[in-house]
This record gives structure tokens, C-alpha cells and sequence, in this order.
């Protein structure tokens, strides 16, 4: 290359020559074009070109998906207690510590109270920046919380599941919260309150065995990514490759998985037009 | 015992072993044979009970995967009399990881339905080495709906790696298998007692442990993942797999300090697979006495008391 570079000189520089303010553009991650962000958040951060979609905070879910933005936290203060006394190279708690330093979440499930279209629901929401989305005890906690305010408002309830699985700092506990929190759908079930699950890349694990897969409806973004075991241990246990759209939400919806896949635009939509024939406020 | 295996801190008690059928086996029939016999077995015996006194976390994860530790079948052999087992899921097909079927526990019908690993390699091959699939699960949920219907306490024994990893379970839908369980788990109407025989591996192994009573064995382990998989995921070495086990405190001691179960079921000096039939007999006397305990219970109380139960960890 160094002929070419001597050549063209510009072309070492190619990558950071654009120079306006950072955080202005993104590149997507699939057809790499180059977007502009505001343009990008008036696309819900759905690549224009491509249709990718690209991975968004918790926070970001609840104000696109939630009538006027706004809506009511539950059990908002809740932090691990550390309950195995953690440590690998570093504690869990420095790890959890700077989880919250970099997203500025108490943890990895935000439950709230809002409004869809006119309907009270409660809705939880998984931030997979805080230490991967995983469940310990207190997203467990606050999904139970958040599944018992529904069944004592009597309204539905909705999750936005992307999480690499059960939270290994906390081993046995958090596996347990696998139990828990599929015992309290149980519970909301029986009150005949609608769950719907909805699948966003990536979701894997405890989460996908437990929380994400039992939705009464269950709902994908395109592309997302979902299974029990991950791609890579996979193939390192059966040795053969596996096809591109193994684990994506096509793949899911033809393997009977899932009830549908639905752009990021049209979830307010449709799920409120799911709830408006399953649901009588 | 010519086939015994030891593990590798059991270097002492492998010397005083072989010395020992070296003697059983000699030709000559002397007082001072016996004797020499006798002795020998007094000092094994003690060496056994030194080392299997202190054993720590990563000794206690060889011991649940020693090669010889009793399976689901030896248990069910030697617990339940005239047992019948059930086969298939009636959606897909039979998984032979999972046993499943009606006995009885002191002229009790009860369900049993346990992860099998398969001794030899036709068996391991057959069983999938206890590492369940999809139908699997299906096949036990199936088994403890019956269960329900007919008033059966079920009883699990659980000892797995983990739910297998591979591209058909993923297709049938792995998550929804294990998540359907855990969701039928915590509202069956029937006592539900769950024995951690030897590898309690994540997921897999919880799809079968929802229940009223957990015990462990003694040298069982029981974690959200393999202490290799732990160490690949948080120390990014699977070589760290030692200090995964001690961190994640898999063993029944440390679960049973953080109230995750409700009993240990002691082993036989020197492991369950030093003794079949003693730890058989240990499982069946704990069996039997939590049982007639939930038995008292009305429906009511006893599925409040689970759900409570559930609810209580990690709140």
C-alpha cells in the first residue's frame, strides 16, 4: 500500500477526514453508509439506506415507543447488594460501578408506567450497555415489581428483551431469577393480562429462556439476533458453519418462534392494534 | 474395584487401593494376610475421610463429574420399585438425555424424572453425555403435567452440563423449551421435590428444578454457568476455570449458606461413587420425610409457599 499512499497522499487519512463535530456522524454497521445522526434519530436510528437496526438505549426505547415520551418509573432505585461477594480480576462492584459511570442507568432493566395510544401499560425495558443486559437479582426484581403494578392496574405489560443471559457475578441468584420472573408472567397470565415480548438484537441466555420467550405474543425486530446459545460456542461444539441467517428473527419466525417481525416505526402501531382486539381497558 | 478411577488429590488413597487388591487377591490365606488387610483398610478409611474433609471448590467440581458417580438410573434402580418408564415428548420425538417415568417410593406413585449422562461410550452417545434438547424438555413438562393430572408428586434428579448447544435444539426453540418448564414448574399442582444429583449446569439443568424442596448431594455443584464457561466469559481464560467455581460458590455448602437450597444430602465416605446403595439410601430416606412434610400442606398453601419461594431470591 505504502506505493499507493505515496501516490494518492490523502488516502492514510481517509477514515477521520471528515471533520465536522463528533457525534454528528455515524457509520452503519451493515452497508457502512455514512448518516447523519439528526437525520438518523428522526429514522429511529434505523439506517435510511439499508433499513439496519442499530442498537439504542433503554431510555431511547421508552421515549419512542410511549405517548408524549413520558412516563413513570417503578422501583427505580434498586442496586445489587453484591450477594456472593463477587471478584474476578476486578469486584463486582467496581464493574457495576463503572456500568453506571458509562450509562448512566442503576442497573440493566428500566420498568415504568405510561401510556401507548391512549392505554395504560407497564413497560420494561433492558439497557444491554449495562453489563451486557444480564439479570441478576435486581432486574429480576424489578420485572416482578413491574409484572405485579400490571396485574394491580389491571393493564398489559410489554418488554424490550436484549441481553447476553443471566448475570454471572451472581451465579445461583441470578439463574433463579430465570424461575422467578417466568412464575410472575404465570401470575399475570391468569389475571388474563396480555404479555407481549419483544425480541431486540441481541438476546441470548437466561433472558431468552425465560422473560423474551414467553410473551403471549411474541414480536422481532428485523435482523435482531436471538437464540439460547450463542453463534460461536455453537459452531466450536458441531464443528460445521452455520448459515448467515441462522438465529435472526426470519430465521425464528419460520422455525415458529416468534408471531411476527416488525420495523421499529410500526411498533407503536401494531402492538397497539394487538392490544386494542386482546385488551379491554 | 479393579476399574476405580481416582481423582488427581486422591493420589494417597490410589497406592493403599491398589495395595489393597493387591492383597485381596493373593492366593495365600494367612492370619497375617488378614490382619495386614484389615489395617490397611482402617488407614484408607481414615486418609479418605482427611481428604474429603477439606476438599475445595475445584476438588468438589471433579468429584460431581467423577466418571463413576451414579447416574439418574442407578437411583431410580435402587430407590423406586416397579418403575415404568414414559417415552416421548408426543410433538417431535424421545430424548434420552432425560428419563422420565411412574414408580413408586415406599408404595407411593410418584413421578421421576431425571437428566441421564449414559455410562459407556453407546450409552453417553445415546444420552447426548445428559445434555438435553428441546423435546427433552418437552417430554419432562409433558411427564409432570400427568403428573399433575393424576395427583403424582414428581421428583427430579438433576445432573447436566447444560441444555445442549446445538443448531436443531436452536430451531425447536431451545429458550422456549426451558422457559415453558420453568412457567408449568411454578404453578403444577402436585409436590414437586428436586434432588441436584451431580452437574446442576444453568439453564438446562433449572428446566427440571423448580420446585417445593431442594436438596443437593453433599460433592454436587450447581451454578448459572459451567465454571469454564464463567471463566471464558468474565476472565476471558478458560483456564480460570478453578477460580470461576470458587467465585460463583457452586457447592452445596456455599448455596445452602445463601439459602438457594434447602438441604445436603450427605455422600458416602469419599463420594456417591464410592457407595451406590448407601447413597441411594440417603436420597430415599430425605425423599421420603419432605415428602410426607408437603403432603400435609393443602394445594393452596403449597403452591402459595412455592410461588413465595420463588419470589424470595434476590428480592
Amino acid at each position: 500500500m505504502n506505493w499507493l499512499r505515496r501516490l494518492i497522499p490523502s488516502i492514510g487519512t481517509f477514515k477521520s477526514k471528515s471533520k465536522v463535530p463528533d457525534g454528528l456522524w455515524v457509520s452503519c454497521k451493515k452497508c457502512e453508509s455514512v448518516l447523519y445522526v439528526p437525520e438518523l434519530e428522526k429514522s429511529l436510528y434505523v439506517c435510511p439506506k439499508c433499513g439496519y437496526h442499530m442498537r439504542i438505549g433503554a431510555r431511547k426505547r421508552l421515549d419512542i415507543f410511549l405517548d408524549n415520551s413520558s412516563y413513570e418509573e417503578i422501583a427505580p432505585n434498586l442496586t445489587t447488594k453484591d450477594p456472593l461477594r463477587f471478584k474476578d480480576s476486578k469486584y463486582y462492584t467496581s464493574r457495576v460501578k463503572e456500568a453506571v459511570a458509562a450509562t448512566g442507568e442503576k442497573e440493566a432493566l428500566i420498568v415504568v408506567k405510561g401510556m401507548l395510544k391512549g392505554v395504560s401499560i407497564v413497560v420494561a425495558a433492558f439497557e444491554f450497555r449495562f453489563l451486557g443486559g444480564s439479570m441478576g437479582s435486581v432486574v429480576g426484581e424489578k420485572f416482578v415489581q413491574g409484572i405485579n403494578t400490571a396485574i394491580k392496574e389491571k393493564v398489559p405489560f410489554i418488554c424490550f428483551a436484549t441481553s447476553g443471559g443471566a448475570r454471572m457475578q451472581e451465579s445461583m441468584i441470578s439463574l433463579m431469577q430465570m424461575a422467578k420472573t417466568s412464575a410472575a408472567i404465570q401470575k399475570l397470565k391468569k389475571e388474563k393480562l396480555p404479555y407481549i415480548s419483544v425480541l431486540i438484537d441481541p438476546i441470548y441466555g437466561g433472558v431468552s429462556a425465560s422473560i423474551a420467550m414467553l410473551g403471549d405474543i411474541n414480536i422481532a425486530e428485523p435482523n435482531a439476533l436471538s437464540g439460547f446459545t450463542g453463534r460461536r460456542v455453537i459452531e466450536q461444539t458441531v464443528r460445521i458453519e452455520l448459515p448467515d441467517n441462522f438465529q435472526k428473527s426470519e430465521y425464528l419466525l419460520s422455525n415458529g418462534a416468534i408471531d411476527m417481525i416488525i420495523h421499529r416505526k410500526n411498533l407503536r402501531s401494531k402492538i397497539s392494534s394487538i392490544l386494542n382486539k386482546i385488551y379491554k381497558s | 474395584m479393579s476399574d476405580e478411577k481416582f481423582l488427581s488429590f486422591e493420589d494417597p488413597i490410589k497406592e493403599l487401593a491398589q495395595k489393597l487388591s493387591a492383597l485381596r487377591t493373593a492366593s495365600v490365606d494367612s492370619p497375617a494376610l488378614n490382619t495386614e488387610i484389615q489395617s490397611l483398610e482402617k488407614e484408607n478409611k481414615a486418609l479418605t475421610k482427611k481428604i474429603y474433609s477439606k476438599l475445595d471448590t475445584w476438588q468438589i467440581v471433579q468429584v460431581a463429574r467423577h466418571p463413576n458417580r451414579p447416574h439418574t438410573s442407578d437411583y431410580i434402580k435402587r430407590i423406586f420399585d416397579d418403575f415404568d418408564e414414559l417415552h416421548g415428548d408426543r410433538q417431535f420425538g424421545d430424548d434420552a438425555s432425560i428419563i422420565g417415568g411412574i414408580g413408586l417410593l415406599e408404595n407411593m406413585p410418584v413421578m421421576v424424572i431425571g437428566h441421564e449422562k449414559g455410562r459407556d461410550t453407546d450409552e453417553k452417545l445415546k444420552r447426548n453425555f445428559g445434555m438435553t434438547n428441546p423435546e427433552g424438555y418437552r417430554k419432562a413438562k409433558r411427564l409432570m403435567l400427568l403428573a399433575e393430572q393424576f395427583s403424582l408428586p414428581v421428583i427430579t434428579f438433576v445432573d447436566t452440563a447444560g441444555a445442549y448447544p446445538g443448531i436443531e435444539g436452536e430451531e425447536r426453540c431451545q429458550s422456549e423449551a426451558i422457559a415453558r418448564n420453568l412457567a408449568t414448574m411454578s404453578e403444577l399442582k402436585t409436590p414437586i421435590l428436586v434432588v441436584v444429583s451431580g452437574e446442576g449446569g444453568s439453564g438446562g439443568a433449572l428446566a427440571i428444578s423448580v420446585g417445593d424442596h431442594l436438596s443437593m448431594l453433599e460433592y454436587a455443584i450447581y451454578s448459572v454457568a459451567s465454571p469454564e464457561a464463567c471463566a471464558s466469559i468474565i476472565w476471558r481464560e478458560a483456564d480460570k476455570a478453578p477460580e470461576a467455581a470458587k467465585a460463583m460458590k457452586v457447592s452445596s455448602k456455599d448455596l445452602k449458606k445463601i439459602n438457594i437450597i434447602d438441604e445436603i444430602i450427605t455422600e458416602p465416605l469419599g463420594g456417591a461413587h464410592r457407595d451406590y446403595d448407601l447413597m441411594a439410601e440417603n436420597i430415599k430416606s430425605s425423599l421420603i420425610k419432605n415428602l410426607s412434610i408437603l403432603n400435609k400442606l393443602s394445594l393452596d398453601d403449597l403452591l402459595d409457599r412455592r410461588y413465595k419461594r420463588i419470589l424470595e431470591i434476590g428480592s
